[in-house]
């Protein structure tokens, strides 16, 4: 019971393309990424749970079934996913309605800190340049 | 008494679906859920002394027998954590009712906020019962999908805007987590931890080390794992108060909990104990750093929070008796006082209308109780004798003398170089906000509530929290016999599979 190639192909092109787009700024973008994601990983625990017929007795051979248990499970996994994806969008719109756009955004104290960083940076350039020093304005909290 | 087992998630589940129903009457909705919650308490209360004695309880859920159904463990250490996680959701929950009455809702709309809740109580109580790989995948899914519900309650701009951080890392770890599972169940036939815990020994070590690394990617980030950390202090500060307290407290311990349960009992002696090491080291230095960086309180506590986690996992990668009983007892002391602190800084915020330290000032003459209230768990955190974050520590760096290897007396030093520096951010907090003289001036945050004071409730609340934190001390000898016992429990592995399967082990 090896697995059939062409569906490893197309987790794998799956991955890559969901990867790719979760790296998006925009965030309908990553969603659409977390869903590439979300299908990829349920094809593959497909996979995982091996080819044969439709589990169910009297219609294949006990021998030649494929496992329920994995389509079981990806079932609950798609739930999960279809949640997810509402939750997501209902935020993509909600920060659409309030910034016109939904990229994710900076975070406001790193932007400070590099802002601070600069201004040590200016400080110190002014420092070398005249020697009357502005002594403490640096390290401001 | 196996009967007591599915408890701790149902009456949750129930209590949410009631109070859903009830989305009109908050007086009904705060009555069921502290009911729900209290009886939660009770019940794992019991567990914890049914379990102390070495007895494992186990249910098969539907009657299904386990390899192929779903079965609950609880062993004494999914009891303990379910006792501190129940302790803590209902203080956090008082805590949370009293911030809403004084509130009149407007800032918090209760309706949404119960259920989720109590969702988020049934996720994390179902994680720590979780006796299969998917069962802890779907526990993790209950408590996140609640939080992401209760993260972005109000859904203003900044909550959204770290919310959408949260969410997506999240998402990202839970299908890291899912992978996991799909490449597990191919390369075994099985998600019953009691049985993969044979099966995965079969395995050649390349495979075996690819699926533990997997599975330690997705929960370092849920457990917040320095270089896997970045979203925690950038998404827990703008929720809401006792929100920011209970996933401080609870969430990252979750995660944390699923280390130790998959290392001790998939991964007894792989090679990733040195990585979880040196992870535990740059946890540690790298968190603490950036809290003494932080000019905000609650930015502070979450930067304090992750290098904390860093404690824990030092104490897991040593994989001795000790070790992982210090880690256990370390898990246990910071749910509560990083709960405490959180819940503290709340009522920093309501109090003096802000949480930046540029800011705030002469608060220990305005309210020398939320001083008291601040500073006992502050230096429990920093590990001050004779609180039980001193014991702690003191365990784990006895684990790490008692390894002697050159990575643990690293981490040694990187422990105590972390307490001091603990100590610094914490007593930088406490001169700022408490000692100086207060600034006129004070204009208030966007999102804080000024002058509406501090509620009996919301005192009350964390006043039990911080008596729970102080009082480890008194209860630490009796609680690192059980933590040890439990270690020895883990890492022998047989009681475990024993539980689960009876005789006939497979």
């Amino acid at each position: 019971m090896s697995p059939n190639l062409l569906l490893v192909i197309v987790v794998g092109v799956l991955f890559a393309a969901g990867v790719t787009l979760l790296l998006e700024r925009n965030l309908t973008r990553v969603i659409l990424g977390i869903t590439m994601l979300g299908n990829a990983v349920n094809l593959l625990i497909l996979l995982g749970g091996g080819y044969g017929g439709p589990p169910i007795v009297g219609v294949t051979p006990e021998a030649r079934m494929s496992d329920p248990l994995t389509q079981a499970m990806i079932l609950t996994a798609i739930v999960i996913t279809l949640g997810m994806t509402a939750f997501l969008l209902a935020m993509a719109y909600r920060s659409w309605l309030l910034n016109g756009h939904d990229d994710v955004q900076d975070d406001v104290e790193d932007r400070r800190i590099v802002q601070l960083a600069e201004r040590d940076q200016g400080l110190a350039d002014q420092d070398t340049a005249d020697e009357p020093s502005a002594a403490g304005a640096g390290g401001q909290q | 008494m196996t009967w007591l087992v599915p408890l701790p998630v149902i009456m949750p589940l129930l209590g949410a679906a009631l109070t859903l129903l009830m989305r009109r009457r908050p007086n009904a909705q705060r009555a069921v859920s502290v009911t729900v919650l209290a009886a939660t308490l009770a019940v794992t209360i019991m567990l914890l002394a049914l379990t102390v004695n070495g007895e494992t309880l186990t249910v098969a859920v539907g009657g299904w027998a386990p390899p192929l159904g779903i079965v609950l463990v609880a062993d004494r250490l999914a009891a303990l954590m379910l006792v501190v996680s129940a302790a803590v959701t209902l203080c956090v929950l008082i805590y949370s009712i009293g911030q809403g009455m004084t509130d009149r809702e407007e800032n918090t709309p209760v309706s949404v906020y119960h259920p989720a809740y109590l969702i988020l109580t049934a996720g994390v109580t179902n994680a720590f019962l979780a006796g299969d790989l998917f069962n802890l995948y779907v526990g993790f899914e209950i408590l996140l999908a609640a939080s992401y519900v209760l993260i972005t309650i109000g859904a203003t701009k900044s909550r959204i805007r770290d919310g959408t951080t949260y969410v997506v890392v999240s998402l990202l770890s839970s299908l890291i987590f899912l992978t996991a599972i799909g490449l597990i169940y191919a390369a075994t036939g099985t998600l019953n931890l009691a049985q993969l815990a044979g099966r995965l020994d079969a395995l050649p070590d390349s495979l075996q080390l690819g699926l533990q690394g997997m599975l330690l990617l997705a929960f370092g980030i849920k457990a917040a794992v320095f270089p896997l950390s970045a979203w925690l202090p950038d998404s827990y500060p703008t929720a809401i108060a006792p929100v920011t307290a209970v996933f401080a407290g609870l969430l990252t311990k979750v995660g944390v909990y699923a280390i130790i349960r998959t290392q001790t009992l998939l991964f007894p002696d792989g090679p990733a104990a040195t990585v979880l090491l040196v992870a535990a080291l740059l946890t540690m230095l790298v968190g603490i750093l950036g809290a003494v960086a932080q000019s905000d309180i609650k930015r502070l506590l979450s930067f304090t929070l992750i290098s904390h986690i860093g404690y824990m996992l030092f104490g897991i990668g040593l994989a001795s008796d000790v070790g992982l009983s210090g880690a256990i007892f370390y898990v246990v002391h910071h749910i509560i006082i990083q709960t405490t602190l959180f819940l503290a800084a709340g009522l920093i915020e309501r109090q003096g209308g802000t949480t930046t330290l540029e800011r705030l000032g002469g608060l220990a003459k305005l309210a020398p109780v939320l001083g008291v209230l601040f500073f006992l768990p502050a230096l429990n955190l920093a590990g001050i004798p004779p609180f039980s974050g001193f014991l702690g520590k003191l365990g784990l760096l006895q684990a790490g003398v008692a390894d002697g290897g050159i990575l643990a007396w690293l981490l040694v030093a990187g422990s105590v170089v972390t307490s001091l520096l603990t100590l610094y951010a914490i007593g930088r907090v406490w001169n700022l906000a408490f000692w100086r003289t207060p600034r006129t001036a004070t204009a208030p945050d966007a999102d804080a509530v000024p002058g509406r004071g501090m509620s009996r409730l919301m005192v009350g609340s964390t006043v039990a929290l911080v008596t729970l934190g102080t009082a480890l001390t008194l209860i630490s000898g009796p609680l690192f016999d059980v933590t040890s016992q439990a270690a020895t429990e883990l890492l022998d592995r047989e009681p475990y599979v024993y539980a689960v399967f009876g005789e006939e082990s497979p």
